[in-house]
């Protein structure tokens, strides 16, 4: 890390975020059997027996707290069973919730985001069994920051590292709907239209995808900070290919596309809570899609990409008309304004 | 710096220095000192740093593309002088390996 | 009737690969290669590296960008007189790439991390609004940008602005640029891509001139990736032809005589004087500045502006590898500078093509870094 202070950039998901948890956090890992810190995916895998417990753990600061289409208590459980599921872990034990208060924070919306956490653990199948509350001054922290844990056993464990040249890349559905919900919303930009997350729990979508494709499902992960093009770049960057992603086939809702050309943002670089993008081998490709539109949550999902020998870890995109490289997102993508 | 994005007016103002414009669902209000013609709401605007520059006329985009289709018979194969040369070419290469 | 996703037309990629490929045919007849072209508008840059239009042309073919980033051009000490402005207590105003400009030792950035009044606008009226807010402060409007953006700045000054408000100018005129390049001895540029919505505001009339004088045909262009596609191939056909003509090729937008109410306001208010652009030293009629008669409202003539009291050392000393000059003029590419993409970046700019998201090297950043991937197939 350059700087001798963190900066917002350090927690948006993209390069910076990454070069702060190698360049800090990677000294804390030490050898486990199975998949720990230093694979730096979703989270950790640990042999127990012939079966594996799969832990993931995630913060949850997002701003506003309500949102069209959910609020930061969806999405503390969304978020983790979603990790789980990206680890191929799709029948989540239980979830753990951890809650830090500012004083002065409203009881009505405590019991709201409540009644959204309830309501998700049980779309999700994951019981929350344990947790932690404590109140910070005034000030101290803003609003409410929200930590969930989350624990399951997996027969199989599937990686973010895992494509070959020749595999094609999946996405689950439309790309941006959640960051563009929340930036809208959160920087007052004047925009009306229809923009909502898409925060849901994918478990049962991936155990569908799972079951279709078998060991044929070699990479998952979920696009949140950072979006499509920040997951890509680590999968190219983990198993050493190239990935060429086609841009006509990414599926955008039409008020995200809107929204995102007039604020000048990338809908590939923009957070989504509902997505998966999945590396499959050739072969069980269109038997995977088939599998995910069958799911309510699949119903827009779309072969997007291959992964390629050439240029490893970087990412091409063909725009339809041309080709260019896909830059590794920074940061928070700020709107250029018009 | 504005890309100069196309909107569609909604309604102008009562004193008629500006209207609402709807650029792909998102709406933003733009002043109409310099554009070249006279707005209705319907009519389409190009917008640039918050003044629209420019009505659209309706018709402009099927004569836009009617146009590429002209520019692309006339070149390449469409241009009779562009066979020629080309021949010419091609018989001076067949000749400088000779 | 036109729909505002119509323009999504000019995105079809089958039309696309027509277009292409007619102009590899075209370069090809051309029987010389490279054919050089400029364009001189950060637009068009971000079209054409945003859709991966260089991977799309022929090989025989650049497609070069000129001084076509009005903020890029942009000289030092205009900066430093903003800069100064500011360090001597008004509230500047500029749009959001004026703001990490490097000046002589500072930026706007610098003097509002410093505890200047710096604020960033989307709207020239936005400005004028805040003087109106706030009548006790001196409001500077640091006014960036060609003639499409100045037009905008007559039509506050025409429409009354408060006495507390003043218009520092640093908009620039941009068919100097094409004369500019035009006259380089290193060049071979053999055609021009004219600024589309440049020419929305002045007309493609006042090309003809140009395209006489320098026998370098002239094309108008529109942003949408078609758009520059048939205007390139058309190009590319007029230089085969041995033709010096201007073609509109953007005649949704763009007339002959161009937006004439625009224009007249543009006139009452600024006059095209000499000065120098950064980079490229002094450009002949290349600058807009208001003409005599506002010298109410020109901040030159209504405060003493210290420039002196910012200047002092450059900071950064990796100034001197920086190439913006040729990038601008179109000697160098982006990806030719020792420094992009490392030292050089949008968060840590040095040069001021880093800065402007109308400048080559940000644009080239933004969309991958080497937006012309030639050799992938």
């Amino acid at each position: 890390m350059a700087g001798e202070k963190v900066a917002l950039k350090h927690g948006a998901g993209g390069r910076a975020m990454r070069a702060l948890i190698e360049d800090v956090f990677l000294a804390l890992a030490s050898p486990v059997d199975g998949i720990g810190l230093s694979a730096l995916d979703d989270g950790a895998a640990l042999r127990v027996g012939d079966r594996w417990l799969v832990v993931t753990t995630d913060s949850h600061v997002v701003h506003p707290i309500f949102f069209p289409g959910g609020d930061i208590g969806r999405l503390s459980v969304c978020g983790t069973v979603n990790d789980l599921a990206m680890m191929g872990a799709t029948e989540p034990l239980a979830l753990t919730c951890a809650v830090i208060l500012e004083e002065g924070f409203a009881r009505a919306d405590l019991e709201r985001i409540r009644d959204s956490m309830l309501e998700a653990s049980r779309e999700a199948g994951a019981p929350i069994v344990t947790g932690d509350t404590k109140v910070m001054g005034r000030g101290e922290v803003d609003g409410v920051v929200l930590n969930t844990t989350g624990v399951a056993l997996a027969d199989r464990v599937v990686s973010d590292a895992g494509l070959r040249p020749g595999d094609r890349i999946l996405v689950t559905g439309t790309v941006g709907d959640h960051g563009m919900a929340v930036m809208t919303r959160r920087h007052q930009l004047g925009l009306e239209g229809d923009l909502r997350s898409d925060v849901a729990p994918l478990n049962g979508l991936v155990r569908e995808a799972l079951r279709a494709g078998g060991e044929d499902v070699v990479a998952m992960k979920d696009p949140t900070r950072g979006g499509l093009a920040s997951v890509l770049h680590e999968m190219a960057g983990k198993a050493k290919v190239g990935v060429v992603l086609r841009e006509p086939d990414v599926p955008v809702n039409p008020e995200v596309r809107a929204a995102c050309e007039v604020l000048g943002i990338d809908p590939l670089v923009v957070a989504n809570e509902g997505k998966a993008v999945i590396g499959v081998r050739p072969a069980a490709a269109d038997r995977v899609l088939a599998a995910l539109r069958a799911h309510p949550l699949g119903r827009r999902a779309a072969i997007v990409g291959t992964a390629l020998a050439e240029r490893p870890g970087q990412v091409i995109l063909d725009t339809g008309l041309g080709r260019r490289l896909l830059a590794e997102p920074d940061g928070e993508p700020l709107p250029r304004i018009c | 710096m504005c890309l100069g994005v196309p909107g569609k007016v909604l309604t102008i103002s009562e004193d008629g220095l500006s209207a609402l414009v709807d650029f792909f669902g998102v709406k933003r209000e733009l002043r109409l000192d310099i554009v070249d013609e006279p707005v209705q709401p319907g009519d389409y605007v190009l917008n640039h740093v918050g003044f629209a520059i420019r009505r659209i006329p309706p018709s402009e985009v099927a004569e836009t593309l009617a146009l590429f289709d002209q520019i692309l018979k006339e070149a390449g194969s469409g241009d009779l002088m562009a066979e020629d040369v080309r021949g010419e070419i091609a018989s001076g290469k067949e000749r400088d390996r000779g | 009737m036109a729909s505002a996703l119509d323009e999504l037309k000019f995105r079809d990629p089958e039309k696309a690969r027509a277009l292409t490929e007619a102009l590899a045919r075209e370069v090809e007849a051309v029987g010389r290669a490279p054919v050089s072209v400029m364009h001189v508008c950060g637009s068009h840059e971000q079209a054409i590296a945003r859709f991966g239009l260089r991977a799309a042309f022929p090989r025989g073919l650049d497609v070069i960008m000129g001084p076509g980033c009005p903020v890029c051009v942009t000289d030092t000490p205009e900066v430093d007189e903003a800069v100064a402005l500011a360090a001597q207590g008004a509230r500047v105003c500029t749009y959001g790439d004026m703001l990490r400009l490097p000046g002589t030792s500072r930026s706007l950035a610098d003097a509002q991390a410093e505890g200047g009044k710096v604020e960033v606008v989307y709207s020239v009226s936005q400005a004028v609004d805040l003087a109106r807010q706030r009548p006790a402060e001196q409001v500077v409007f640091f006014a960036s940008g060609f003639e499409t953006t100045a037009v905008a700045t007559a039509a506050v000054v025409l429409a009354g602005v408060p006495e507390n408000f003043s218009v520092l100018s640093a908009h620039k005129y941009v068919p100097a640029a094409m004369d500019v390049v035009s006259e380089m001895k290193e060049t071979n540029i053999e055609g021009f891509v004219a600024a589309g919505h440049a020419a929305t505001i002045t007309g493609w009339g006042i090309f003809e001139p140009f395209a006489r004088r320098t026998g370098n045909p002239v094309v108008v262009a529109g942003f949408e990736p078609l758009d520059v596609l048939a205007a390139v191939l058309e190009l590319v056909r007029l230089i085969r032809l041995k033709r010096a003509e201007v073609v509109n090729c953007y005649p949704r937008c763009v007339t002959r005589e161009g937006n004439r109410p625009a224009q007249e306001k543009l006139w009452r208010v600024f006059d095209v004087v000499s000065g120098n652009w950064r980079g490229i030293a002094r450009v002949p009629r290349g600058n807009l500045e208001l003409k005599p008669e506002w010298d109410r409202v020109n901040a030159r003539r209504r405060f003493q502006i210290d420039t002196a009291a910012v200047g002092g050392a450059a900071r950064n000393t990796l100034a001197d590898q920086c190439i913006c000059g040729s990038i601008m003029s179109g000697l160098a590419k982006p990806d030719q500078c020792v420094l992009f993409g490392k030292e050089c970046r949008p968060e840590s700019p040095v040069g001021a093509c880093m800065v402007s998201s109308e400048g080559a090297c940000k644009i080239w950043h933004v969309y991958g870094g080497h937006p012309d991937l030639q050799e992938v197939a």
